[in-house]
C-alpha cells in the first residue's frame, strides 16, 4: 500500500462516502478504519460524524477508540458531528464527549426568521489566524447542516453567524473542528481540507 | 432539481452525471434528484448513480424516490448523498419520518409535500410521479406540515402543484400560510418562471430556499445572472 496521507475514522456516520470522495478529488491517500492501531498510527486523522451524539460517542467507546483519539499527537480534524465529539459534553441526549475543547454544545433556539437545522451556506469571520483558513477570503461560503452548536469560546478560530455567533472553525493544539463540511463546500472547502492536509 | 423517470438506463444516468457537473459549475447551491416514477412502481432508488454523481459533485444534493425504510435511506445516504426526500411512502406510513431522523438526525431527512389548493383549503397529494396513480392524500397540508416537523422532519420542500411547470410564479399565499406552520427550513418549489418570481419566494413567501427545474433545465435563466439578481434586490447569495 502506498503511504496514507489521512486515515478517515468510520464511526457509522452517513457522510463518509462524500468525504473520501472529496480527499479523492485533491488527490489524497485516505483509508477508512475504525482500527485504533491504524488510526494511532496515521500522519492526519479525520473525524466525520453524521446523527446523534450519543451514538457517535457509543461507536467510538465500543471501536476502543476514546482514549486512542485523546492521546494523538498529529493533526485531528473534527467534522461537524466530529467537532462537537471534541467537546467536553453535548446537550444533545445529555452526552459526554472526548473533553479536548472545553465546554459544553448547545441546542440552537429556532426563531422567525432563523429555523432549525441551520441548512445552507453561510459565511465565517475569523477570530484569530488559523491555518485551515489560510488563503480564504471572508465573503466564502460554506454548507452547514446541524441542530446543534458550540458557543463561541476560546479555541474558536472563526464564527459564524446563526442568531448569536457559534464556532464554525475551532482549534486546541492539534486538534482541529469544523462545523460546517468541507466535503461538500465546492472550492472553498476543497481548500480547507487541502490546508488541513498540508498541516 | 433533476427530475428523471428512467434513472436506471445507463444513457440516463451518464446524462445526469452531465447535468450534474454543469449544474455544479453554473453555481448552484444544491441539487435535488427525483426518480419521480419510484413511488408508484413500489421501487427505491438505485443507489449506483448516487455514487457516480457524488463522485463529482461538492455541493450537496438531496436523492428522493422511492424510500420506504431506515434501510433504503442508508444505501443513498452511504453512497453519498447528504439527505433523503421523502414523500409518497411518508404519507403511507408517517413513522417512517420518526425513524429516519432517529437513524440519520433530522439533517438528513427532508419531507417532501405536493400540495394543492381545494375549495376546502390546502390539500397534500400523493403518488404524484404517476398521473394515473396521483390522488387526493386526504390530509390537510398545513395539518401535515406540523406534523411531519413534531417527527423529525429537517427539512419541508413545499410543491405548490397547480403552480408546477406552468412557469407563473410560485404561489406565495400558499407558501406563506406553510410558513407560519414551519420552524425548519422551507423550500419553494413549483412556478419558477423569471427572477422576479424567486425575489417574491424568499421576501414574501419567506422561504430558506428556492427550488426549480425547467427554468434551469431549459436555459431560460442561468443561475449565474440569478444569484447577480437576487443580490442586487438585497437577498444574500452565495456568489
Amino acid at each position: 500500500m502506498s503511504a496514507v496521507e489521512v486515515v478517515v475514522i468510520d464511526n457509522g456516520g452517513a457522510n463518509l462516502a462524500s468525504l473520501r470522495y472529496a480527499l479523492d478529488r485533491l488527490g489524497a491517500r485516505s483509508l477508512v478504519s475504525a482500527d485504533p492501531a491504524t488510526v494511532a498510527a496515521a500522519p492526519r486523522v479525520l473525524l466525520p460524524g453524521v446523527g446523534a451524539a450519543a451514538d457517535g460517542m457509543a461507536r467510538l467507546r465500543a471501536a476502543g477508540l476514546i482514549d486512542c483519539i485523546q492521546n494523538l499527537h498529529q493533526p485531528l480534524l473534527g467534522i461537524c458531528l466530529g467537532m462537537q465529539l471534541l467537546y467536553t459534553h453535548s446537550e444533545e441526549g445529555d452526552t459526554a464527549g472526548l473533553g479536548l475543547l472545553p465546554g459544553s454544545v448547545r441546542r440552537m433556539p429556532s426563531a422567525q426568521g432563523q429555523p432549525v437545522p441551520h441548512m445552507g451556506w453561510n459565511t465565517c469571520q475569523q477570530l484569530r489566524e488559523n491555518p485551515l483558513l489560510a488563503g480564504l477570503q471572508e465573503d466564502e461560503h460554506f454548507y452547514f447542516a446541524h441542530s446543534y452548536a458550540a458557543p463561541v469560546a476560546e479555541h474558536t478560530a472563526a464564527a459564524t453567524t446563526y442568531g448569536p455567533l457559534i464556532s464554525a472553525v475551532v482549534q486546541r493544539e492539534n486538534f482541529h473542528g469544523v462545523q460546517f463540511h468541507p466535503e461538500r463546500s465546492a472550492g472553498a472547502g476543497a481548500r480547507v481540507l487541502q490546508n488541513f492536509l498540508d498541516l | 432539481m433533476v427530475k428523471g423517470q428512467r434513472f436506471r438506463d445507463h444513457r440516463v444516468v451518464g446524462e445526469i452525471i452531465e447535468l450534474a457537473r454543469r449544474y455544479r459549475d453554473a453555481g448552484a447551491d444544491e441539487l435535488v434528484f427525483y426518480d419521480i416514477s419510484a413511488s408508484p412502481e413500489g421501487r427505491t432508488v438505485d443507489c449506483a448513480w448516487v455514487s457516480r454523481v457524488a463522485e463529482v459533485l461538492d455541493i450537496p444534493f438531496c436523492v428522493a424516490g422511492g424510500v420506504r425504510s431506515v434501510g433504503d435511506a442508508e444505501g443513498i445516504l452511504a453512497a453519498g448523498a447528504e439527505k433523503i426526500s421523502v414523500n409518497s411512502p411518508a404519507l403511507e406510513r408517517p413513522d417512517l419520518i420518526d425513524e429516519l431522523a432517529r437513524r440519520f438526525g433530522a439533517q438528513c431527512v427532508v419531507v417532501g409535500v405536493d400540495s394543492q389548493t381545494t375549495p376546502t383549503g390546502f390539500h397534500v397529494c400523493q403518488y404524484t410521479g404517476d398521473p394515473t396513480r396521483a390522488r387526493d392524500a386526504g390530509r390537510s397540508t398545513l395539518d401535515w406540515v406540523r406534523e411531519v416537523q413534531d417527527r423529525g422532519a429537517g427539512e419541508i420542500v413545499l410543491n405548490c402543484m397547480a403552480a408546477d411547470g406552468v412557469r407563473a410564479g410560485y404561489d406565495i399565499g400558499q407558501l406563506c400560510a406553510v410558513r407560519a406552520q414551519c420552524r425548519v427550513p422551507l423550500v419553494a418549489s413549483g412556478g419558477a418562471g423569471t427572477p422576479e418570481h424567486f425575489v417574491a419566494a424568499f421576501t414574501q413567501g419567506g422561504v430558506d430556499a428556492a427550488l426549480a427545474a425547467s427554468v434551469f433545465h431549459s436555459g431560460q435563466i442561468a443561475i449565474g445572472a440569478l444569484k447577480q439578481y437576487l443580490q442586487s434586490r438585497g437577498i444574500e447569495v452565495r456568489p
